[in-house]
């Protein structure tokens, strides 16, 4: 059987998804047996070098180069998975969706931060080199299809292990209904 | 002709970051900045959330530290529900939480050491780009991977025992901690089959202090010359002047080891620090305002506490710290790739400092929550991984956040990242005209030395993946370079 090969990203995430796969521990020696990563953290491929069966998405799109790296991921991964709460519905960083405007956000930590007295020019990042913020922040399937959802904050490891050992066996997975709540 | 290069992305944290590098006519660098360009705007979303929520809310900034943020936050919420600015606590609350922290550095540092940088020392800065990752390691030390997994697993392990899960976990609650360890879980730590216990660990710690310590023989120029540059440097102290990650005052020295910051009660900062705004970066720039923010910039992490603290209070740990210090004849350290060195000293008394904390019967039983009357504000501060992280909140009558101000391990150290990003593109890239895999990966490397969890991506699992542009001075791309693309 040939290798099956899978990318990953972190997307507007705090990477404890990512964290969560290493947690599937001695069993990382067994993953890379079993599949071969393209671009993703893990590694130093930076754009796609070739077609992928599975892509791995932690994080919502906060910002538009989130969305262009999602959208690069729909087009090389025959298969994408949401992991965690916030590539599935945007998670804590949403949480700036229904609490407050975008300005508001900037203004609070750069012009009222009681740690920040002497920004007497009152500047706000706003340079050429900083991609631009979204309105809100979105869940993936909003943006692009996504084929499967892996709930959890972060999913625990056995469920990213058991769904990618299904996904690669061509297997049907198993989710329990316990493991389909927030955390 | 003048360039700017484009290192893109460098890496994430809360987000990516990216690096630009101008040149001038004769290929010199002129300027170099390390931009972060994700911003999450938590100081004003959290508004209006009951305080308690605070430590399981902020975590989730940062998955490959959370418990840093967890207990910052729960220290910070100790003094606002009177118990105290750290020293309370219950003892059963108080060493449950340091065995919690004392397990994250553990896990967190062996991570960056072997996961990150190793690939560079097993492979060099101008290895096999296609090897130098952690895969890599796996494919060729199959001994030194599994010991890194295990390693990290013990610490995680530690995490979830104390916290009750390995990543966001809800242990420390305002006023202690919301359970005990069970003997089994004690037993299962201190005496479990090879290799989950912690004597293996402190063994294999002192294994990789000796891989370094060799390595640093036969490398002395990069480990002791590479993007080092004098500075100032803070950190938590317990009141003895003895290294505490979990609590203390606040102490800076200059590079001449002068008190810059003299023992202060951090409940207090605010007196003594201040960020810088700039528009080219979402990160803001502390800096010490006795001194000002031209020279007041300052670093935190592992090599900073090596210069601030007067002694570690484990004896292996003490013994690695006096062969450390006296590299230098005892003056301040400022050589930036010496955090590596530093960071596994660290990974050592973190590892003895557990065994310490289990082999307490206070971990078992006793009270875990004090109460006292309650404020309306909190200072929480402690040494994450990465160095110094602030936390500070004020809540209102009905218990709702009204502030909240974060001041993060990596913000602390964004000046020191840009100086020794300006460094390393200088030595790599002046007067040459072609830019190479090689010297892109030098400015990683630069970067790296830092652990900024603003590369959360790279530090957990292997490397930054770099994008390298030159443009011209009327902006046209006149070469591009895709790391490994
Ligand atoms: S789902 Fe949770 S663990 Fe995963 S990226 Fe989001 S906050 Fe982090």
């Amino acid at each position: 059987m040939s290798k099956k090969i899978v990318a990953t990203t972190s997307l507007a995430g705090c990477f404890g998804c990512h964290m969560s796969l290493l947690d599937i521990d001695e069993r990382i020696l067994d993953l890379i047996e079993l599949v071969e990563f393209n671009k993703s953290p893990i590694d130093d491929i930076k754009t796609f070098t070739k077609q992928c069966d599975i892509g791995i998405i932690e994080g919502g799109c906060c910002n538009s180069e989130n969305v262009h790296v999602l959208k690069d991921f729909r087009k090389n991964c025959k298969i994408l998975i949401s992991v965690g709460e916030c590539a599935i519905m945007g998670g804590l960083p949403a949480m700036r969706n229904n609490n407050a405007s975008i300005t508001e956000c900037l203004e609070e930590a750069y012009l009222n931060c009681v740690s920040v007295q002497a920004n007497e020019e009152k500047i706000i990042p706003n340079d050429e080199e900083l991609p631009m913020i979204l309105d809100k922040v979105y869940p993936c399937h909003e943006i692009v299809k996504i084929d499967y959802f892996l709930p959890g904050c972060a999913p625990r490891a056995d469920l990213i292990w058991n769904a990618l050992v299904a996904l690669v066996t061509g297997n049907e997975m198993d989710l329990p209904y316990e493991v389909i709540k927030f955390d | 002709m003048a360039k700017k290069i484009t290192i893109e992305p460098v890496t994430r944290v809360e987000g990516h970051g990216k690096v630009t590098i101008h040149l001038d006519d004769n290929n010199q660098v002129t300027q170099s900045r390390l931009h972060i360009v994700e911003f999450r705007g938590f100081e004003r979303f959290v508004q209006g959330r009951p305080y308690w929520e605070a430590p399981v809310l902020v975590q989730r900034l940062c998955g490959i530290c959370p418990v840093s943020h967890h207990l910052a936050a729960a220290k910070a919420l100790d003094v606002i529900v009177g118990a105290g600015t750290g020293d309370g606590l219950t003892p059963t609350g108080e060493k449950m939480r340091r065995l919690m922290h004392y397990g994250q550095m553990f896990q967190s540092h062996v991570l960056h050491f072997f996961h990150l940088a190793a690939p560079d020392l097993l492979f060099g800065i101008d290895g096999d780009p296609a090897m130098r990752n952690v895969i890599g390691i796996a494919l060729t030390n199959k001994e030194l991977a599994v010991q890194a997994v295990m390693m990290r697993k013990f610490g995680q392990e530690i995490i979830k025992a104390t916290a009750g899960k390995k990543i966001h976990g809800t242990g420390a609650i305002p006023g202690g901690i919301n359970k005990h360890l069970t003997e089994a879980e004690r037993d299962s730590f201190l005496n479990g089959a090879d290799p989950m216990n912690i004597d293996k660990m402190i063994d294999w710690s002192l294994g990789a202090l000796d891989f370094f310590k060799g390595y640093h023989k036969n490398n002395k120029d990069l480990i002791d010359k590479f993007a080092a540059y004098p500075s100032n440097h803070v950190s938590l102290v317990r009141k003895d002047g003895a290294m505490d990650f979990y609590h203390g005052v606040l102490r800076g020295i200059d590079s001449e080891s002068n008190k810059i910051l003299d023992d202060i009660d951090y409940q207090n900062y605010l007196d003594y620090i201040d960020e810088e705004v700039k528009s080219w970066s979402y990160m803001k720039f502390p800096y010490l305002r006795s001194i000002g923010k031209k020279n007041g910039w300052y670093r935190v992490g592992p090599l900073a506490r090596m210069n601030t603290a007067e002694f570690i209070p484990t004896p292996l740990a003490q013994k690695e710290f006096e062969i450390f210090r006296a590299y230098t004849n005892g003056k301040p350290n400022n050589m930036t790739m010496h955090q590596h060195w530093a960071r596994l000293i660290e990974i050592l008394h973190s590892a003895e400092m557990m065994k310490d904390l289990l082999n307490d019967p206070d971990l078992l039983k006793g009270e875990l929550t004090v109460k006292g009357t309650k404020g309306n504000e909190g200072v929480g501060l402690l040494e994450a991984p990465r160095g110094t992280l602030f936390h500070h909140y004020r809540i209102n009558e009905k218990d709702q956040i009204t502030m909240a101000n974060l001041i993060v391990s990596t913000t602390n150290n964004n000046i020191p990242m840009n100086k020794a990003v300006n460094l390393a593109a200088k030595q790599f890239m002046n007067g040459q005209t072609d830019i190479t895999e090689g010297m892109m990966n030098a400015v990683e490397v630069a970067i790296r030395a830092y652990d900024p969890c603003l590369s959360c991506a790279t530090h957990a699992l292997g490397k930054m993946p770099l994008e390298i542009k030159l443009i011209d001075k009327n902006e046209n791309v006149l070469d591009r370079m895709l790391k490994n693309g």
